[in-house]
């Protein structure tokens, strides 16, 4: 079963070593099953392998005109362009902080969550607790945005709370200041109880009879906490992290997008690479520097991906990706 | 002697394991009205009058309850159509995506597949590299000529290399032994495939389409980048450009008849979002299993 999680890259190489004629065999031993994959393998081609040709519109000077090949080589100009672009740190800075809050915060509360889950005796309880904990990852993100215009909108709950209580309006969406608190309560709000799954499965998963032996020797529950389940959980929650980080530079847009949109004022503290790629096409119709960002982006992030897996490796065979 | 010292300690443990309990209890329940919260406020002010939410703020308890909103909501006939499109596209792609996933993970599962690691490289690769925004963006629009075709909201997205591995971990926990003795009796690899694996697959099955279903359901990217059209928005584009412009708004108002200063535009908006949270909000509870299930089913790995 291990091994068939993994998804067996290189494991085996059968399938090279069978040689022209051999693998012409085995495809008609198995046309029907080869049959089966053609859809997908279309659907992966045009909508996944046809778009990596487009990469070149980043060395391009492009115009719809002339299309993709036809456009006028531009060398590396458009990257000039975008290192040069005004605020670009600020959106690589935006992108990996913003991740890295998410993963810390939604890190932390998964856990503490999971703990108090398993401690809730309570079965009915304990079952309403985790179904309503976990429900908002299923809400989308223009929901929450719904939303939060009627909790810090100018009629908004909280915003009205502040101003009862005597404060000045704080204007949240003028603020860009309360956007990095407000995104990362938003991201708790959404993530933290889904993120409790495999936290809860990984404790019921541990040996029993560790809290029984503990038990015998009158630890508290407290105690069997802290001495057995959490550095138990290390391993799982070291090897979500690392695979957190090697996501760190992709942008959430659909909910940085849904909960600012447009809304120039609070790029400082709020825009990402995704949403600069984004406004890149749709605004300043710069095709060229959006596909470079894309571009820079990808590289970065498979560097990134390939790094923590070679750590995860050392620390723990089992959990490498490949 | 000894009894009453054991009585004692009983005592002092089960204070401490009071204030844990309390504790514990107080956590969970603090993060359950915290996730709630926001729920509470649509809801509330949803049944608000539109008037008091300039003087009082959004509710969630109403202080003048009203059906207007939701009146407004069921003769407007722009909601009514985006939830007619949400709806299709979700069990219309839903049934798609499981089609593509399910042809392609199958084959992949099986040890005699000799080139399975040739293709699931193919695919694999895609999770860790692809094209971008523009060149997609470019595909759709000028290659498939997709702009304002409500299939944009399916095909481009049908297909998700994650859920596909998932399903083949799926495939990979049936055993063997299953399949066999049919090949023996002369039937083929689709005929296995429709009588034998999938009906002892139904929890993976159910667990993949609500993945994908969700999906539809909750999209909105691709209705904002490719359509124009408006008779083609689904509802979570529909929420989007509620909450974004007046004119939205107004144009709703229009079809229903309306004086555009009239519109309650606060109290539909909640409305309009409980109506799109509603189907998930009810079946949720059903499906959860599924939901857990599949995180937890070999879901960390590719």
């Amino acid at each position: 079963m291990k091994k068939g999680k993994t998804t067996g890259m290189g494991a085996d190489r059968s399938g090279e070593r069978l040689g022209l004629k051999g693998g012409l065999s085995e495809l008609w031993k198995n046309r029907l099953l080869y049959l089966m994959t053609v859809p997908s393998i279309i659907w992966v081609a045009v909508f996944c392998y046809y778009p990596m040709y487009g990469i070149l519109i980043a060395f391009k000077k492009f115009s719809y005109k002339e299309g993709i090949w036809g456009s006028p080589w531009a060398g590396l100009e458009n990257f000039r362009f975008l290192f040069n672009y005004n605020g670009v740190g600020r959106i690589f800075f935006n992108t990996i902080f913003l991740n890295v809050l998410f993963l810390i915060s939604t890190t932390l509360l998964s856990i503490v969550l999971a703990l108090v889950f398993v401690e809730i005796k309570n079965k009915v309880y304990n079952k309403i607790v985790q179904t309503i904990a976990i429900f908002p990852h299923f809400v989308s993100w223009t929901v929450v945005a719904m939303f939060m215009s009627g909790i810090i909108g100018s009629s908004g709950i909280i915003t009205r709370w502040v101003m009862e209580a005597g404060g000045e309006d704080p204007l949240f969406y003028n603020t860009p200041g309360w956007w990095p608190l407000i995104l990362v309560l938003l991201r708790i709000w959404q993530g933290a109880g889904y993120g409790t799954i495999v936290y809860v499965a990984a404790i019921t998963g541990f040996d029993q009879e560790m809290y029984e032996a503990a038990k015998v020797d009158g630890a508290t529950r407290l105690q069997q906490i802290t001495r057995i389940t959490l550095p138990l959980l290390k391993t799982t929650a070291i090897m979500l992290t690392i695979m957190g980080i090697g996501k760190i530079f992709n942008g959430d847009f659909g909910m940085i997008y849904a909960l600012v949109g447009d809304n120039a004022g609070l790029y400082p503290t709020t825009d990402v690479i995704d949403t600069f790629v984004y406004r890149a096409l749709r605004q300043l119709n710069n095709l060229g520097m959006s596909t470079a960002t894309s571009l820079f982006q990808s590289v970065v992030g498979l560097i990134l991906v390939f790094t923590t897996n070679a750590v995860t490796k050392k620390i723990e065979p089992d959990a490498a990706i490949f | 002697m000894s009894k009453i010292k054991v009585t004692g300690s009983q005592i002092k443990k089960s204070r401490g394991e009071k204030i844990f309990e309390i504790v514990v209890y107080a956590i969970a329940t603090v993060f359950c009205i915290y996730c709630l919260f926001p729920f509470a406020i649509i809801l509330g002010s949803s049944f608000e009058t539109e008037a008091n939410f300039a003087t009082y703020g959004f509710p969630i308890i109403p202080k003048d309850f009203t059906l207007t909103a939701y009146k407004l909501v069921l003769g407007d006939g722009q909601i009514f159509r985006a939830y007619g499109v949400t709806i299709f596209t979700t069990v219309a792609g839903t049934l798609f995506s499981m089609f593509l996933t399910i042809t392609m993970a199958y084959p992949l599962s099986l040890k005699k597949v000799k080139f399975r690691n040739v293709i699931t490289f193919f695919v694999y690769f895609t999770m860790l590299f692809g094209g971008g925004l523009v060149p997609t963006y470019l595909l759709i629009t000028k290659n498939l000529n997709m702009k304002n075709n409500i299939f944009v909201l399916i095909i481009p997205v049908a297909f998700s290399a994650w859920n596909m591995f998932l399903m083949r971990n799926f495939f990979n926990g049936i055993p063997h032994e299953l399949s066999e003795s049919a090949y023996m009796d002369g039937a083929n690899d689709f005929q296995i495939l429709w009588k034998i694996i999938l009906p002892v697959s139904v929890p993976g099955i159910a667990t993949l389409s609500l993945f994908y279903a969700l999906g539809y359901w909750n999209q909105w990217f691709n209705a904002m980048l490719y359509l124009e059209d408006n008779r083609l928005f689904p509802l979570q584009y529909l929420l989007m450009r509620m909450l974004r412009n007046m004119d939205a708004m107004k144009e709703m108002a229009r079809t229903t008849g309306m004086a555009s200063g009239e519109v309650p535009a606060n109290s539909l908006r909640m409305a309009t979002t409980v109506v799109a949270i509603g189907p998930i909000v009810l079946l949720y509870p059903y499906v959860q299993r599924f939901f857990t299930s599949g995180l937890t089913v070999g879901a960390i790995k590719g």
